[in-house]
């Protein structure tokens, strides 16, 4: 939790861009509930319209794996924590989001 | 011992194969103290650059300029926050990197220190400021530190308009009445320099940057960086029919770049100490900013709690 | 008729223009990066429709006219904004408070106007009205939020709000023009709408904790140009560098 009083709390923010593709992680922001972190996320990273669908979620509420302890460095495909983009499976044709 | 000079090694091959480093990764105690002292100076700078152009967002001179100029330093504020999210990323706390921008423990880049005192001066920090941005931008997309890449990698994508506005607004300039031509040409007098010297010092007088490259946080020298920049600016100045205020620029055939004069280093170090028109204005401003804002952030942490246990209540 | 249409399209097309330019003044100076982000939006927003309602208005007026005529070489009594959006923006707290009250009306009449049988006020009614209502929900929101949150910011609030108070009456009182372009269907009911406003606002007030005003004597003027000394200062600072320069392009 934060620890000054006007310090918000993280959240990461999840955009779906159209219907029938997953949400991606997009980034995070600082908020102090989930209702304005909503808006939040749609005033940070919708500015360009580009999603129709958003998510956010706690930083603290999420677990990611962590590397394995005898390979800290990286056997790649078993490294997936949320921040990886080819997490989510996006056809290249969409472009970057 | 050893397994921290292997751990090093592994880390270095894994970079040098062109892989991203990912937050939870391992990775040397430097890398990171590096990657949170450039990611948050970086977001900084977004932050304090917002104001200079701020300075002209109620007096832009037609609607379409006006929301034009809002937007682009909206995005600023974005950059900023895409920014501080990715120092995050490596446990660094938004409101500690916040305190030391504001204690003055923070440096942001110098350029913000300059005035804008004339329209032309918004046109000239779109071409040259963040021109000069863009290439140091462009760079760091393919930077080793993944979430610091991925966020430049966005901002890139969205600062493409910020450059093109500022240069139509030197063009109309160019093309107006005297007056607006000479208000263009000043602008340039002003900026081309500050604008080379955001590049920072040439590659000798830099010793981090050779650690940085060899990490891939950095993948160009800041002298190749400024040359780039000046190569592919000194066309356009001409095409606005302005003078580069460097006697000494001269195209040369052999290396096959532009020749240019010394950049004046001492006024470089005059205005990262302090000494430049805005330095003080600058943070105050931000000072200023957070300080009125403190109220406004707690109160919405203590409704956030209070609904909180509202909604404890109810489900008990 | 002419006439009216022209002061009425002015009406709300200089409380978009006055209201954005107020709240680009917050630009670089929010209380946190994200409040700073979401009031440039409002303000965009606000510009987008005065730049709208500004063309507009110029085609009513003739060939001579252009959006930035209409916006840079109009004076204080020209212009047809209500007073309150002409108040400085005092601290985050008044310009959040100021911009419900604002955002609520504009809601309704919005709404109303949605029906406009101008078709360009239509038009400008169908894009506006997705961008107003998601201000009127963000400025509920965060009045929610100061107004119950810290002792501090519930003064805050509640202190904005009986200052402003006494600004809101104009906007919901229909003047002869108002009447008029209700009449011939092109503008909106404002008696339905202050019905309306009076509704939400008496319902998000008691949500934030806050105490409603006892109506008392309302200001009003600004629709048929008789402002405060702010506007001045607005438009001074504005219009001087198309004033300056009148023979050059932008």
């Amino acid at each position: 939790m934060s620890k000054n009083k006007d310090n918000w709390k993280i959240w990461e923010v999840f955009i779906r861009s159209r219907n029938g593709l997953s949400h991606k992680h997009v980034g995070s922001l600082h908020a102090p509930d989930a209702e304005v972190a909503l808006k939040n996320a749609r005033d940070v990273y919708t500015r360009r319209s580009e999603g129709i669908s958003i998510w956010v979620v706690p930083s603290e509420a999420i677990t990611a794996s962590s590397p394995d302890e005898k390979e800290p460095l990286f056997t790649p495909a078993d490294d997936k924590v949320y921040r990886h983009p080819t997490f989510y499976d996006i056809p290249d044709e969409v472009g970057h989001m | 011992m050893t397994t921290e000079m292997n751990l090093e090694q592994k880390f270095q091959d894994y970079v040098d194969a062109e892989n991203k480093i990912e937050p939870k990764d391992w990775m040397p105690d430097r890398y990171r103290k590096t990657l949170i002292r450039q990611i948050s100076q970086h977001a900084h700078s977004e932050v304090v650059g917002m104001l200079p152009e701020a300075n002209w967002i109620t007096r832009a001179p037609s609607l379409r300029r006006k929301v034009a100029l809002l937007a682009k330093v909206q995005d600023e504020a974005g950059h900023g926050l895409y920014l501080y999210s990715a120092a995050e990323t490596l446990g660094a706390d938004r409101q500690d990197m916040v305190e030391d921008l504001l204690s003055g423990k923070a440096k942001y880049s110098s350029i913000f220190n300059y005035p804008t005192p004339t329209w032309a001066d918004i046109g000239a920090i779109g071409w040259l400021v963040d021109g000069a941005a863009i290439a140091n931008q462009v760079m760091l997309c393919r930077t080793s530190y993944g979430p610091y890449s991925r966020a430049m990698v966005r901002i890139c994508k969205e600062e493409s308009f910020h450059q093109r506005q500022g240069y139509e607004i030197m063009m109309t300039l160019a093309r107006g009445t005297e007056k607006q031509k000479q208000m263009a040409q000043e602008a340039l007098n002003r900026w081309w320099w500050p604008s080379l010297m955001m590049f920072g010092p040439t590659d000798d007088e830099s010793p981090n940057s050779a650690q940085s490259m060899k990490w891939k946080i950095k993948r160009k020298s800041n002298d190749q960086l400024r040359q780039e920049f000046i190569d592919k600016t000194v066309p356009q100045a001409e095409f606005l029919g302005l003078q580069v205020p460097d006697p000494d620029l001269k195209w040369n055939e052999e290396r096959g770049h532009y020749n240019f004069g010394t950049i004046d280093w001492e006024e470089f170090y005059n205005v990262i100490n302090g000494n430049g028109k805005c330095n003080k204005q600058r943070m105050d401003a931000r000072n200023k900013a957070h300080d009125e804002g403190e109220w406004v952030r707690e109160a919405a942490n203590a409704y956030a709690l209070k609904e909180q246990k509202r909604k404890e209540q109810v489900a008990a | 008729m002419q006439k009216e249409l022209l002061e009425y399209t002015l009406r709300l097309g200089d409380n978009a223009l006055i209201l954005g330019q107020r709240l680009g003044e917050w630009c670089g100076y929010g209380p946190v990066l994200e409040q700073d982000i979401a009031l440039s939006n409002i303000a965009l927003d606000q510009l987008g429709q005065a730049r709208m309602l500004m063309q507009y208005a110029a085609r009513l007026k003739g060939e001579e006219y252009t959006e930035d005529k209409m916006a840079f070489f109009r004076d204080v009594t020209e212009y047809h904004n209500v007073l309150m959006l002409e108040l400085p923006n005092d601290h985050w707290g008044f310009t959040i408070m100021r911009q419900f009250l604002f955002d609520t009306f504009n809601y309704y009449q919005y709404t109303q106007l949605l029906q406009s049988q101008d078709d360009h006020i239509k038009s400008v009614a169908q894009k506006a009205i997705k961008e107003i209502t998601y201000h009127a929900q963000w400025s509920a929101e965060w009045v929610i939020r100061l107004g119950d949150g810290t002792e501090e910011s519930h003064q805050k609030m509640q202190t904005a709000l009986d200052e402003l108070w006494q600004w809101t009456g104009e906007m919901l009182t229909p003047d002869a023009v108002d009447e008029k372009m209700r009449e011939a269907g092109i503008g909106a009911d404002l008696n339905k709408v202050k019905e309306e406003w009076q509704q939400k606002v008496a319902e998000i007030l008691e949500i934030a904790t806050l105490k409603k005003p006892e109506d008392d004597w309302m200001q009003e003027g600004g629709k048929q140009g008789e402002h405060s000394e702010h506007l001045g200062y607005i438009l001074a600072e504005m219009q001087h560098l198309p004033r300056m320069y009148p023979e050059a392009e932008w």
